[in-house]
C-alpha cells in the first residue's frame, strides 16, 4: 500500500517529528516499501490465534509498597536543558 | 597481552603477571592507536578505567577476585552508566551524562570488570551495518570497506580489532549475532528475560536483551554468568538464577541433535556461506552430534512481523525524548508543538524517524488490528514453530546471516534489503529463545557466522556446543590483518 | 419541548499507596517541586516499572465492595499523547482489559427512592504531573511529583438523570472509597476527581443526545453548577436550532460556566497498545478470598445492622454511616453508653452534630470522645443526671472540664432522688404558695405545672422529675 504525502504528515504530526518537506516524498517511499513488505504477514491465516505480546507469557510480579527512591532531582536536572526553582520548563501551555 | 582471552588474562591478573593497570593501559594505548581507523568508540573513559583498574588490582591482592575482575570490557553505548556520557548513537543524547547505572552496568561493576569506553553503534539500535550513527559509521576489523553489522557493530568490532576481550552488546532482531558474525568472533543473545533490561536504553521492549561478545564461547560463558540474574526492577527479568554456564563447557556432545531449518538455507544465501556452514556442520558430525533436518514453515513470515512489533514497540518507547527533561532541545522554540517537532525531528536520525513513523501509522486507528495484532498473531505461529522443532531436536543450526559483511553504503539506501540482512535472527527474538553466533570460516576472506538457537534458558547446552566446535577449530583465533 | 438530561461520570481516586504505582517514590502531598519523582517518575532513557502490590488490592477491594467482576486476568496499556507532564510521552493505563468491571452501586434519593448506578468498568492508571502556570518568563514550569501517583478511574454507566443524582453518586463513592481506606478523598489536593459526561435528548427519546465531557469539576458543589449550566446550554443551543458539539469543556469556578478546552483534540488517536514493559496482572481467587477477609463492614451493610440492631430509622442510620469514622464514632457512643442506641444516635445527630458543625469540626476532631459522650449517656439512662442537665454537662465535656462523671460530682448536677428530701422541697414549696394550692384545689389543676417548675427551681433542676410528679400528686391531695 502506498503512503501519500498527506498522509506521512498526518504521521509525522502524531509522532511529534518536524519532517523537511523536501524529505517527504523519500519517506513516503521508503514507508511505502516497508508496508508493501509488511503485507506479507497477510499469506497466512492467523484466525483464532491469540496474538502473542512477550514470548515467555509470564504474569506480572509485584512490588511491595515501600519508598525506595530518594530525592535526587539535582542530579536529574542536571540534564535538563532548562529548569528554574526545582522546574522543568518549556514553551507556555494553553489548556 | 591483548591476544590473550579472558580465562587466560583473569589467571594472568591472579598469578600477578600482569596488573589490571598495566591491562587496561594496553587497552587503552590500543584503542588510542587504532580505534581512529575503526571509531569503534564514542567514549573512552581513560581516567574511571584506570581508577577502577587500580581498584580492581587491589581486590585481587586481597583475595576477594572473580574471574573478571580486572577484565578491561567494551560497553555498548546503549548501557545507562552514571555519570559518563550515554548517547544511543544519536545526536538526540549527545549531551546526556546518565544519572544512574544500568542493571548490567552494575553488575559488572560489582565483578571488578573494568570500563574502558562507550562503544558506537546504530543510532536507538535501529540498524544492521552501524551506518545510522550519529558519531559515524564503525568499519569492520577484515576489510575498512565493509560493515561490521549492527546494531552492536562497535562492540563486536573492538574484541575482533583485540582493543578489548570482552564487550557487552544488545539484540532486538539480531544485533549482537549479526554483527559478531560479521567481525569474526563469538556473541550470545540469552533468552528473553535472562538478563535485566533496566538502564538498557530501549528500542522494543519485548525484543531486546543484552548479551556478550568474547572471541571465544568460554569467554562468552563467563560474561553471561556476571551479566544474568533476576532485577527486581524490570518486571520481565525471569525470578530464576543464572545456570553455571562454565561447569558443561566440557562435556560430549556426541548424539547432539542439531536441526537444520530448510528455510535458511534456500534462495538468498550466499553460496560462500553455505559451504562454510556445512564444513562447520561436518566438524559437528564428526563430533558426534547427529543433524536431521527440520522445518520452521513460519520462517518468512519473521522479518515483516518484526517490523510492525518492532517499529510499534519502539515509536512510543522514543516519545519520552521530548527536549524536555534531557536530552537534545532544539534552539528558541516558537511554542510547545515546535519544542516537539524540532527537537525530535532534528534529534533523531533518518532510519529512527522512519521507523518511528511506521510504528505510529502501525498502531494508529483503523490499522491497529491490520498490523499490530496480525503481527503478534503470526509471532505466535513463530514461537510454535519452534516449540515443535525443539520435540525433536537440541539445537537447531544455521547460517547467522545471509551474506559476510556488504560494504558500506551498499544497503543504506534500501530499508527492506538491509533489514533482509537480519532474516535468520529475528524469528529468535519474536520467540524469546537464546542464539549464540560463532565464527564458522571465511568466505572471499571475511568471516562466516555459524549460528546456534537453543530452547528457552538453554544457554548453557548452546555454549557446549560452541565450546566443542572451537576446541576442534580455531576460526576464532584468526585475527584481522594489521591489528595481529 | 421537555428535556431528559443524560449523565455519566468518571472519577479518578487517588489511591492511598506509600509508593507510586510503578516505583518506588513517595506519594506524599505537597513536597519541593520534583523531589518525588524518581529516575522511573522522569521517564529517563532505560528505565522499566514494577506495579505495586497494594494497589492490586485496593482496586480489588473497590471491585468487591461494588458487585462488580475482579478480572481474573488485566492488562495494562499505553495512552500515547504528548503532553509536557505526560513525562514518557504516554500514561500507563488500562484499556481493553480492566481490572474491575460491571458493578453497580445503590443510590438514595430520599426517604424512600433508591437508584442503581451502573458501575461500566474501574481501572488502575498513573496520574500525570502538574504544569504551573504562573508565570516564568512567559514559560510554564512542570513539576512532575504527582507523575505515578496511583489512580482508580471509576466509569459509572450514563444512569444519571440530574445533577442531583450526580452528587448522590458522587458522595456514595467518596464515601465508599474512604470506608475502604483507599483513598483519602481529599477534593482541594486532587484525591478525588470527576469528569462529567454530560447530553440531553427530548423526553421519551431512546438515543442519546451528543455528549460533552466536563473536567476539572473538583468540589461536589462545582460538579452541581457545571452540570447544570452545561444541561442550560446545551438545551439553549438546541431550542435554537443548533447541534451540539462533541467536545471537552472546562469548568470555570470563577465564572460558573464551562467553555471548550483550547487544546486542539484532532489528534486524539492514542493508539492505545499492551505495554510491553509489563506483564498480564493475574488475581487468583485466594488473593480474592484474601482482599475479602480484609474488608471493612460495607455502608450499606452497617446502615441495615443499625437499623436492625438499634431500631434507627432507615434516615438516621444513613446519616450515621455516611462516613467510616462517623459510624465508628457513634458505634463507640453506643458501647460506652451501654446499649443505648436511640439515645446515642439522638446525641450524635443532635447536640454533637450541632457543636461540630459551628466549630467547623469533622467527627474525628471532636473535642468529646465517643467513650466519653457515652459515658454521659449511662448517666442520663440510670438516672444519675435528667436529660436537661445532660446538656450543660456536654458543654462542660466539650470545654474539656473532665469526663462525665467527674463533672456532674464537682459541679453538684447529681440528681436528686431521695423521696424525703424532694418532700421537704414540695413542702416548703406548697407552704409558700397557699393561692396556687387553693386554685387547684378548686379545679385548676393546669397550676400542677407551677409546682413542678417551682421545685426544679428549688433544685436547680436536679430533682428527678418522675419522682418529683409522683410524690407532688399525692402531697397536694393531702
Amino acid at each position: 500500500m502506498a503512503l501519500e504525502a498527506q498522509e506521512v504528515e498526518r504521521i509525522a504530526h502524531l509522532a511529534r517529528l518536524g519532517i523537511d518537506p523536501d524529505d517527504i516524498p523519500d519517506y513516503a517511499r521508503n514507508l511505502s516499501d516497508i508496508l508493501a513488505f509488511v503485507e506479507l504477514l497477510n499469506s497466512v491465516d492467523t484466525c483464532g490465534v491469540e496474538p502473542l505480546a512477550h514470548p515467555l507469557e509470564a504474569v506480572q510480579r509485584l512490588r511491595p509498597d515501600v519508598v525506595t527512591e530518594a530525592d535526587e532531582r539535582e542530579n536529574f536536572q542536571s540534564n535538563a536543558p532548562l529548569t528554574e526553582a526545582g522546574l522543568y520548563l518549556v514553551p507556555k501551555v494553553i489548556e | 597481552m591483548h591476544h590473550k582471552t579472558l580465562v587466560e588474562l583473569s589467571a594472568g591478573l591472579r598469578q600477578g603477571e600482569y596488573s589490571s593497570e598495566e591491562l587496561t593501559r594496553t587497552c587503552l594505548d590500543r584503542v588510542a592507536l587504532l580505534d581512529k581507523q575503526l571509531n569503534s568508540f564514542i567514549t573512552v573513559t581513560e581516567e574511571l578505567a584506570l581508577q577502577a583498574a587500580r581498584e580492581a588490582d587491589a581486590r585481587i591482592r586481597s583475595g576477594e577476585a572473580g574471574p573478571l575482575t580486572g577484565i578491561p570490557y567494551a560497553h555498548k553505548d546503549i548501557f545507562c552508566t552514571r555519570g559518563v556520557k550515554t548517547s544511543c548513537g544519536s545526536r538526540m543524547l549527545d549531551n546526556f551524562i546518565a544519572p544512574y547505572d544500568a542493571t548490567v552496568t552494575q553488575r559488572l561493576n560489582d565483578a571488578g570488570a573494568v570500563m574502558i569506553g562507550k562503544t558506537n553503534m546504530d543510532e536507538f539500535a535501529m540498524g544492521s551495518s552501524n551506518e545510522t550513527s550519529f558519531y559515524g559509521l564503525v568499519t569492520n576489523p577484515w576489510d575498512s570497506e565493509t560493515v561490521p553489522g549492527g546494531s552492536s557493530g562497535g562492540s563486536a568490532a573492538a574484541v575482533a580489532a583485540r582493543l578489548v576481550p570482552v564487550s557487552t552488546g544488545t539484540d532486538t532482531g539480531g544485533s549482537i549475532r549479526q554483527p559478531a558474525a560479521l567481525c569474526g568472533i563469538t556473541g550470545l543473545k540469552p533468552t528473553y528475560g535472562r538478563v535485566s533490561r533496566y538502564g538498557m536504553i530501549a528500542f522494543a521492549s519485548s525484543l531486546d536483551q543484552a548479551g556478550p561478545f568474547a572471541r571465544t564461547a568460554e569467554d562468552v560463558a563467563l560474561m553471561l554468568g556476571a551479566m544474568a540474574g533476576f532485577d527486581p526492577r524490570d518486571s520481565t527479568s525471569v525470578e530464576r538464577p543464572p545456570d553455571d554456564y562454565t561447569g558443561g563447557l566440557n562435556k560430549s556432545i556426541k548424539g547432539l541433535k542439531i536441526g537444520l531449518p530448510e528455510q535458511y538455507f534456500g534462495e538468498g544465501l550466499d553460496s560462500g556461506v553455505t559451504a562454510a556452514v556445512e564444513a562447520a556442520l561436518d566438524e559437528y558430525r564428526k563430533l558426534g552430534a547427529v543433524i536431521t533436518e527440520i522445518s520452521l514453515p513460519n520462517s518468512q513470515l519473521a522479518v515483516p512481523a518484526y517490523y510492525v512489533v518492532a517499529p510499534a514497540e519502539c515509536s512510543s518507547n522514543l516519545s519520552r525524548f521530548d527536549g524536555v527533561r534531557f536530552g537534545y532541545r532544539a534552539e528558541v522554540p516558537a511554542d510547545l508543538e515546535d519544542l516537539y517537532k524540532r527537537s525530535r525531528g532534528e534529534g533523531f536520525g533518518a532510519e529512527v524517524k522512519r521507523r518511528i513513523m511506521i510504528g505510529t501509522y502501525a498502531l494508529s486507528a483503523g490499522y491497529y488490528d491490520a498490523y499490530y495484532l496480525k503481527a503478534q498473531q503470526v509471532r505466535r505461529l513463530i514461537r510454535e514453530d519452534f516449540m515443535r522443532a525443539f520435540e525433536q531436536v537440541d539445537v537447531i543450526m544455521g547460517p547467522t546471516s545471509p551474506s559476510a559483511a556488504f560494504r558500506v553504503g551498499e544497503k543504506s539506501d534500501d530499508p527492506v534489503t538491509m533489514y533482509l540482512s537480519d532474516i535468520y535472527t529475528i524469528a529468535v527474538n519474536l520467540a524469546g529463545l537464546p542464539g549464540m553466533s560463532i565464527p564458522a570460516g571465511f568466505t572471499a576472506d571475511m568471516p562466516v557466522g555459524l549460528q546456534l538457537i537453543g530452547n528457552y534458558f538453554e544457554e548453557a547446552h548452546l555454549l557446549n556446543a560452541a565450546h566443542r566446535y572451537q576446541q576442534v577449530t580455531d576460526w576464532h583465533n584468526r585475527v584481522p590483518q594489521g591489528y595481529e | 419541548m421537555d428535556w431528559e438530561t443524560v449523565i455519566g461520570l468518571e472519577i479518578h481516586a487517588q489511591l492511598a499507596t506509600r509508593s507510586k504505582i510503578f516505583s518506588g517514590a513517595s506519594t506524599r502531598y505537597g513536597a519541593e517541586p520534583n523531589t518525588q519523582a524518581c529516575a522511573v517518575d522522569l521517564g529517563l532513557p532505560g528505565v522499566l516499572p514494577v506495579l505495586n502490590e497494594e494497589v492490586v488490592r485496593m482496586a480489588v477491594k473497590f471491585g468487591l465492595a461494588t458487585h462488580s467482576t475482579v478480572a481474573p486476568r488485566s492488562v495494562f496499556a499505553r495512552k500515547n499523547y504528548f503532553y509536557p507532564d505526560l513525562p514518557k510521552g504516554y500514561q500507563i493505563s488500562q484499556y481493553e482489559l480492566p481490572i474491575v468491571h460491571d458493578g453497580y452501586l445503590d443510590i438514595e434519593l430520599d426517604e424512600d427512592t433508591v437508584k442503581r448506578i451502573g458501575i461500566t468498568r474501574a481501572h488502575l492508571e498513573e496520574d500525570a504531573g502538574k504544569s504551573l502556570h504562573e508565570d516564568f518568563h512567559g514559560m510554564t514550569g512542570i513539576d512532575l511529583n504527582r507523575a505515578g501517583t496511583p489512580l482508580l478511574e471509576i466509569v459509572s454507566e450514563p444512569d444519571m438523570r440530574s445533577a442531583k443524582e450526580a452528587i448522590a453518586y458522587m458522595k456514595k463513592i467518596h464515601s465508599l472509597v474512604r470506608y475502604l481506606g483507599i483513598c483519602d478523598g481529599n477534593m482541594q489536593e486532587g484525591s478525588f476527581r470527576c469528569d462529567a459526561n454530560v447530553s440531553v435528548r427530548p423526553k421519551g427519546q431512546e438515543a442519546f443526545g451528543t455528549r460533552t465531557e466536563l473536567k476539572n469539576i473538583n468540589s461536589f458543589r462545582f460538579v452541581e453548577q457545571a452540570i447544570n449550566y452545561e444541561v442550560e446550554r446545551q438545551i439553549a443551543v438546541l431550542e435554537s436550532g443548533g447541534t451540539v458539539v462533541q467536545e471537552t469543556r472546562l469548568f470555570d469556578a470563577d465564572r460558573h460556566e464551562t467553555r471548550p478546552m483550547r487544546t486542539k483534540e484532532e489528534a486524539n488517536d492514542y493508539r492505545y497498545f499492551p505495554d510491553p514493559d509489563l506483564l498480564p496482572v493475574e488475581i487468583d481467587q485466594a488473593f480474592i478470598a484474601e482482599v475479602t477477609l480484609s474488608l471493612p463492614e460495607l455502608p450499606d451493610v452497617k446502615k441495615q445492622r443499625f437499623m436492625d440492631d438499634f431500631g434507627l430509622s432507615a434516615y438516621d442510620a444513613g446519616v450515621l454511616t455516611a462516613t467510616r469514622e462517623l459510624g465508628d464514632y457513634f458505634e463507640t457512643v453506643v458501647e460506652s453508653s451501654g446499649g443505648q442506641g436511640k439515645l446515642s444516635a439522638n446525641w450524635v445527630m443532635g447536640e454533637l452534630s450541632g457543636a461540630l458543625n459551628k466549630a467547623g469540626l469533622e467527627i474525628d476532631a471532636s473535642p468529646v470522645s465517643a467513650g466519653a459522650l457515652g459515658g454521659m449517656l449511662r448517666r442520663i439512662e440510670d438516672g444519675t443526671i435528667s436529660g436537661k442537665i445532660a446538656k450543660q454537662v456536654f458543654e462542660a465535656l466539650w470545654a474539656g472540664e473532665g469526663t462525665a462523671d467527674e463533672i456532674i460530682e464537682s459541679q453538684g448536677l447529681k440528681q436528686i432522688t431521695d423521696s424525703s428530701a424532694i418532700e421537704g422541697i414540695i413542702r416548703e414549696v406548697l407552704e409558700n404558695s397557699p393561692t396556687q394550692v387553693e386554685q387547684y384545689r378548686n379545679g385548676q389543676e393546669k397550676v400542677f405545672g407551677y409546682f413542678v417548675g417551682q421545685v426544679m427551681k428549688a433544685t436547680q433542676g436536679k430533682a428527678n422529675p418522675k419522682q418529683v410528679n409522683e410524690l407532688l400528686k399525692k402531697m397536694i391531695n393531702d
